[in-house]
């Protein structure tokens, strides 16, 4: 049947059916708090934690450093932190992911592999972080492995190190599986097209490989920077206080502080960063990769 | 006529194969044993049904196969273990293998990129491509904005701008409907001639490689049937498998009674001669040259056969005859009705057919595998 022949009320009722479900869901659990965090942000903490007005951007004033007692650039240099540490999170996971992704996609037993890199979902996310505690702790695995050799024990926990390292273990199937995806389809004729045409090992994978698992890598940097940016319980865990992020922040304006006005500030700084690096991502990434994955 | 038969006497040998072999998973064998060479300037043809191996055999000579014996020899340097890359070839692949994140212009002058040539040569090299296939103005489309014949065209520019020693095609024109398909192989040839590249083509439809090719090798699992002009692999074809393979064929199991007489299920036939007297031979026949006749003439290798069905194709008039030793087919054109002789049979009608004996190509081949012999 064709689609024109179908009345208006009909289509109105179709779409209802196949978008409307999302889109209350979404209006209800993600635009409406969103829209109460805004006015949140510039509210005022009142006694026990209140929000009361009047209407203020001090919020925002304290956050860039405008603070009553001067200039104090505290929460931007945490900002700055948490970017560069996104940023190298992401290009260590890649750097990991990559490759596996593609020895994985290109292996004969790829979904014995495959199930290797999702099987921890299967084991509560905190537990797999609190096992990294006990990996590197003053007495833990790695120390007694050293130990075992007659090594000098390692300050391994709490550290920067540590919470490096248990985030790229917790974000690496998020790049590996888009990834992964990408290289099944590959046309390996391209590659060959490309050998054909003069180009050796590397070129042949410059031009005619990598440009074809661009929208896998895309999906996969954005999949792993954009929750390592927002991440507190990891630095909170495995940095023991010591390492804090952005997330963390925002984490205990909520909690401990009680000052939800400056943390729905914070939030949407972050937020307003997270959208920024998304669109100037959409610019060098190429709009084709953007397209492919939404 | 668009090119005149060529014959390859005296010609510089530029594509050598001696006994080249190629086995896939240890047990499928692809390649058995197969010789040849292509010379130079020659339009060479790989004709087969799939599976046949001529798909394997282009891969070796592009280098992306490597045989498990033999020798590949191209513009005599001998080609084990040179990589694709260092190849003086180029391919046109199936299904074109266009780079679909570069322009039509990046992708023909990635070759010339890949050679590190300044980028006024590949200007100018890219252009003249782009004229020589008539592309003109679509330098800055993406593959996926082209039609099927604009991309087979940008694929034969990126191969040619190279100008390799040998253009290796694999089926360039099968993705493409037929009326595109018949303007593109007018236009390879032209670029053929023009160019003066050895072209080695892969094809499985037996018109295409008679209409396009100076010299045919037809190949049947893993190995070569027969090698030679479209006319002697039409005319005189040398197994049942080329007889049937190319066009259509009547084939007949016969044994020689003396040198040029047979005994067949049609009854005794005359044939040219040079016959071993007791020895198997298979006869074919084309339709077109069956003849049929409404009353007996005098003329040699009657069959007494009736119209069983006639298939009309417009310019011709198929009938398929039951005769004494099965059927026969026999094609007469759909002529001039007012020309003295010209006749349409019915149906169930009773028709003299003569098969002539300048017409019966002697296969030296005793059985005929091929469904649909007249077996004795």
């Amino acid at each position: 049947m064709n689609r024109s022949a179908t009345s208006p009320a009909r289509r109105l009722f179709e779409l209802l059916l196949t978008v409307g479900p999302g889109a209350l869901w979404l209006v209800v659990f993600m635009l409406v708090p969103a829209l109460l965090m805004l006015e949140a942000s510039f509210l005022q903490r009142g006694p026990y934690g209140r929000l009361v007005g009047p209407y203020t951007v001090a919020n925002y004033l304290r956050f860039f450093g405008f603070t009553p007692e001067g200039y104090d650039p505290l929460y931007l240099a945490i900002l700055w932190r948490s970017a560069v540490f996104a940023v190298g999170v992401t290009v260590i996971t890649l750097l990991l992911g990559y490759p596996l992704a593609f020895a994985i996609a290109t292996s004969r037993r790829k979904e014995a592999l495959l199930l290797l890199v999702v099987l921890p979902f299967w084991t509560n996310f905190l537990i797999r972080i609190y096992a990294w505690i006990v990996i590197f702790q003053r007495h833990g695995v790695v120390n007694a492995l050293l130990g075992a050799f007659g090594l000098e024990p390692l300050h391994l926990y709490p550290s920067w190190f540590a919470v490096y390292v248990a985030t790229v273990y917790t974000y690496l199937p998020f790049l590996v599986l888009p990834v992964y995806t990408a290289v099944e389809r590959i046309d390996w004729t391209l590659l060959e097209a490309a050998q054909d045409l003069g180009a050796g090992r590397i070129r042949g994978f410059l031009h005619a490989v990598l440009p074809q698992t661009l929208p896998g890598i895309v999906a996969g940097v954005l999949l792993v920077f954009i929750p390592a940016l927002g991440t507190f319980v990891i630095s909170d865990l495995l940095g023991a206080g010591r390492v804090v992020l952005i997330g963390n922040v925002i984490q205990q304006q909520f909690g401990v502080v009680r000052d939800w006005a400056f943390g729905s500030a914070a939030a949407y700084v972050l937020m307003a960063l997270v959208l920024l690096g998304l669109w100037g991502y959409a610019r060098v990434a190429g709009e084709e990769g953007l397209d492919r994955l939404v | 006529m668009l090119k005149p038969p060529k014959r390859p006497e005296n010609r510089t040998a530029v594509v050598e194969l001696e006994g080249v072999r190629k086995v896939f998973d240890g047990e499928t064998v692809a390649l058995d044993g197969v010789s040849l060479t292509v010379y130079e300037g020659e339009f060479f043809s790989l004709l087969g049904p799939s599976g046949c191996g001529k798909t394997t055999l282009l891969r070796i000579l592009g280098g992306f196969e490597v045989p498990d014996a033999g020798h590949v020899r191209i513009a005599g340097q001998d080609m084990k273990n040179v990589p694709p890359f260092r190849r003086p070839v180029n391919t046109v692949f199936q299904n074109y293998a266009l780079f679909p994140h570069m322009t039509v212009f990046d992708n023909i002058a990635f070759g010339l990129r890949m050679r590190r040539l300044p980028a006024e040569t590949v200007r100018k090299k890219v252009a003249w491509a782009i004229e020589l296939v008539q592309i003109q103005g679509l330098e800055r489309r993406r593959p996926h904005e082209l039609s099927g014949g604009q991309k087979q065209r940008v694929a034969l520019a990126r191969a040619l701008v190279n100008e390799p020693k040998v253009l290796l095609l694999d089926e360039p024109l099968g993705a493409l409907d037929l009326k595109l398909r018949k303007q593109l192989q007018i236009e390879l040839m032209r670029l053929q001639m023009e160019l003066k590249i050895t072209f080695v083509y892969v094809t499985h439809d037996q018109e295409e490689a008679l209409v396009m090719s100076d010299r045919i090798a037809v190949m049947r699992s893993g190995r070569l049937e027969q090698v030679g002009l479209p006319e002697e692999l039409y005319e005189r074809p040398k197994t049942a498998f080329v007889a049937r393979f190319l066009g259509r064929s009547n084939l007949i199991e016969a044994r020689a009674t003396a040198p040029d007489r047979v005994e067949t299920p049609h009854g005794p036939l005359r044939v040219r001669g040079g016959l071993v007297p007791g020895r198997r031979y298979l006869l074919s026949i084309r339709p077109e040259k069956v003849r049929l006749a409404r009353t007996p003439w005098n003329r040699p290798n009657a069959v007494i056969a009736r119209v069983h069905d006639i298939v009309y194709t417009g310019a011709e008039n198929q009938y398929i005859l039951e005769a004494p030793g099965g059927e026969l087919v026999a094609y007469t054109l759909n002529a001039d009705i007012s020309e003295p002789g010209y006749e349409e049979y019915d149906y169930g009608e009773k028709v003299y057919v003569y098969l002539p004996p300048e017409n019966l190509v002697v296969i030296d081949e005793p059985i005929g595998n091929e469904p649909g012999t007249a077996t004795l």
